[in-house]
């Protein structure tokens, strides 16, 4: 099915404009703790950020599968900045009518475990509760959480780190990963209001984790392009390992797994919006299990065919690879979706298993 | 980028293909008595009823017996009667290949001949590639076809021939015998026949499997007499039809739901709530099979649009082989148990037949290497 012209016009400036800005020097740079500002001006630019949101909350009314396509290009390109945080936050923040900022936002909680609650105070509210390891929450101009109230989940806006005890940390592509506590931290009534229609601290937890199934996607596909490159230029007993049926099986797995990767990840984009929560579970839950296992065997692969420079700093495939087996673990890694996807075809029964496969979206 | 990324654009199913699907689950409740995972897959009854139906060869034009229906159509008629066993044997390599093949090659009085025999469920075909000594190596075949007054004599053997004792026709991959160019020239002289398996000098040898079972044959011609009208193609051309005809057997979504019905079985025996441990198998299992379906979708997406998925076809198919060969070892660890072929309990037979025939998938139709050195050449590398 043909691409339409708008998403195709979109993914390529998109495409540009990370291979332009998100280099190889500005992520080291990133990786030591300096936030990539002109990458995330160019990108807030765009309008991309919040083009989900409708028009009346200074959005675009974009459509998320064109969105979750950008994601995919950061991904790629290793992107620095909280890109899908600032989108799943406006779209938190704004279901519940909250102040926002055009700045880089974070949005949480992103571990199943955590638990966030808020109370009456007065006018106001006091929140209590940890939010694990938070992407860019040091750096973020509004930090969107879901904590449960008197009445049910609620969302809050907090400025900065507004009040919590923070302790840093990084994944493993050192990005950060922030820790917030909060005991009893008074919050303005304005800066807490219902989740709207569809938004939902399981709903957020889904959509983070088909974000991190569509990056993976991207850097799947840069670490595939990487190594195939090197083996056509690299050449040892007389010629290119790209000439090696060895060589060349290992990247045809690469190729099959990345995109088996890819396909994954669009099954759980597809899904957006049109199904019901449980399925959407189960359509989340097939990409990240399928993105993860790919990861797993490609990083592997891409890593075989590179030999002892890909394991250098100096090279690039590290800052896609880094990613990889950071981000597989993020929002759940592939193991726990993939019980999650067992689960739900267990509770449907044999009988309904097809049925379960080939429902439409 | 500068590698050429395999396309598997999303696709979503049109509504013609939605009611397609409800048919296929009536008719596959009136037959369920022969759909199963052990029943017979060669019915001729089974194949004519669908014929009946307009279920076979849909997509062609109908001048020639097809019903001119879409891609997305056939794709959900064929998972589907995969899904649930059905028997399509004596159908499905007419329908999946021959009569493509023909379509596009054959001469207008084929066409006419073949095609509508295929669709009625009436003929049907079995492929005559690999020999004795051209297995994945198909180019070096040694049946040679020499051209004599009103036809052509062919001397050779063909060996793993599936359901050879029960086809029609065969396509017959050969060489012309001629200025001994084609001894030394890989694809030269390269030219495929459409061969009544009836003829004098076909004589059809079973060659049974590791199950016991009669499924592929060795077929040894000697002067075999083929008439003018019954070359398919052109002489020497044999390569470029055959390359296409493979891209069609690969194409197809039975490279991923030949055991669905043990993966069901897995999953009854694994009960409503199972432990973490089982379900994270099985919900790996189920998240490889969606995400194979997705890009075989996407594949049906492409031949509806025309384009050839060569390179996109090869990596299904091993991605799907792979994953048809894990059912069996999953399997043994969640549920152990000894296989036993003729047991009462289905699933204990089930993972005797699976086991022993999960060496095959990433055999027939292209070795995996094989497979993997198309998506090699795919990606620029040879």
């Amino acid at each position: 099915m043909a691409m339409r012209d708008e998403t195709r016009m979109l993914l390529e400036s998109m495409n540009r404009l990370f291979e332009d800005k998100s280099t190889k020097h500005v992520i080291d740079r990133a990786e030591t703790g300096a936030f990539a500002d002109d990458l995330w001006r160019a990108v807030a630019e765009t309008g991309v950020p919040l083009a989900a949101l409708p028009e009346s909350a200074g959005g675009a009314d974009a459509e998320w599968s064109d969105l979750f396509a950008v994601l995919r290009v950061a991904g790629r390109f290793s992107a620095p900045i909280p890109l899908a945080e600032t989108m799943l936050a406006g779209w938190v923040g704004a279901s519940a009518g909250l102040e926002l900022s055009d700045g880089p936002m974070t949005v949480g909680p992103v571990r199943g475990g955590d638990r966030l609650s808020i109370e009456r105070d007065g006018n106001g509210w006091v929140l209590s509760g940890k939010a694990s390891r938070l992407p860019y929450a040091g750096i973020a101009t509004k930090t969107i959480l879901i904590a449960d109230g008197p009445d049910g989940e609620m969302a809050v806006a907090l400025d900065r780190p507004g009040g919590a005890d923070i302790a840093p940390g990084k994944n493993i592509a050192n990005e950060p990963r922030d820790t917030l506590s909060f005991t009893r931290v008074r919050l303005d009534a304005d800066a807490v209001g219902p989740l709207g229609q569809g938004v939902s601290r399981g709903a957020l937890y889904r959509r983070g984790a088909l974000a991190r199934a569509t990056m993976m996607s991207g850097a799947l596909e840069r670490a595939m392009d990487l190594a195939v490159g090197y083996a056509r230029e690299r050449v040892q007993f007389g010629r290119p390992i790209s000439k090696f049926q060895a060589v060349q099986q290992n990247l045809a797995v690469l190729a099959g797994q990345t995109a088996a990767a890819v396909a994954a990840a669009n099954i759980g984009i597809q899904a957006l919006g049109k199904v019901d929560a449980e399925r959407e579970l189960f359509l989340i839950g097939v990409a990240k299990t399928r993105v993860g296992e790919a990861a797993t065997l490609a990083c592997e692969i891409a890593h075989q065919v590179h030999g002892a420079i890909g394991f250098t700093k100096e090279y690039a495939l590290q800052l896609s690879t880094r990613r990889l087996w950071s981000w597989r673990e993020e929002f759940g890694s592939d193991p726990e979706w993939a019980a999650r996807v067992g689960s739900y075809a267990c509770a449907n029964g044999a009988d309904g298993l097809w049925e379960m496969l080939t429902a439409a979206s | 980028m500068a590698t050429p990324v395999f396309r598997f654009d999303p696709v979503e199913l049109p509504p013609e293909a939605l009611k397609m699907r409800v048919e296929v689950r009536e008719f596959i409740k009136e037959h369920e008595h022969l759909m199963g995972f052990s029943k017979a897959d060669f019915n001729r009854d089974f194949s004519r009823a669908m014929g009946r139906r307009g279920w076979i060869g849909m997509t062609w034009p109908k001048r020639y017996g097809g019903q001119e229906r879409t891609a997305f159509e056939r794709f959900v008629l064929i998972e589907e009667m995969l899904a649930a066993g059905a028997p399509l044997s004596a159908h499905y390599t007419g329908d999946r290949q021959s009569g493509p093949n023909i379509l596009r090659f054959g001469t207008e009085e084929q066409k006419m001949f073949f095609c509508p025999k295929i669709a009625a469920g009436e003929l049907s075909f079995c492929i005559g590639m690999s020999e004795p000594n051209s297995g994945s190596d198909v180019a070096g075949t040694r049946t040679r076809a020499v051209k004599i007054d009103g036809g052509y004599r062919i001397n050779g053997s063909k060996l793993w021939t599936s359901n050879a004792h029960r086809a029609d026709y065969c396509i017959l991959f050969c060489k012309m015998a001629g200025d001994g160019k084609e001894e030394t020239d890989r694809h030269a002289g390269a030219t495929q026949f459409l061969l009544d398996l009836k003829t004098p000098g076909v004589e059809i040898r079973p060659v049974l499997n590791l199950l016991g079972e009669h499924h592929f044959n060795e077929i040894f011609l000697t002067d075999v007499f083929v008439p003018d009208n019954r070359l398919l193609g052109k002489e020497g051309n044999g390569w470029n039809q055959l390359t296409s005809e493979l891209s069609f057997e690969r194409s197809a979504p039975d490279r991923f739901l030949v055991l669905f019905q043990m993966l069901r079985e897995m999953v009854r025996m694994a009960g409503p709530t199972p432990d973490k441990g089982t379900a994270a198998a099985l919900g790996k299992l189920i998240a490889q099979l969606a995400t194979l379906r997705g890009m075989s979708l996407s594949i049906a997406g492409m031949l509806q649009d025309g384009y050839d998925p060569n390179n996109e076809s090869a990596v299904v198919k091993d991605l799907g082989t792979r994953y048809e060969q894990d059912i069996p070892v999953v399997a043994r660890q969640l549920f152990p148990t000894e296989p036993e072929l003729e047991a009462i309990d289905t699933y204990v037979s089930m993972i005797a037949r699976s086991t022993m025939n999960a060496p095959r998938f990433s055999i027939q139709g292209g070795t995996r290497e094989i497979l993997r050195g198309i998506i090699a050449r795919g990606l620029g590398l040879r």
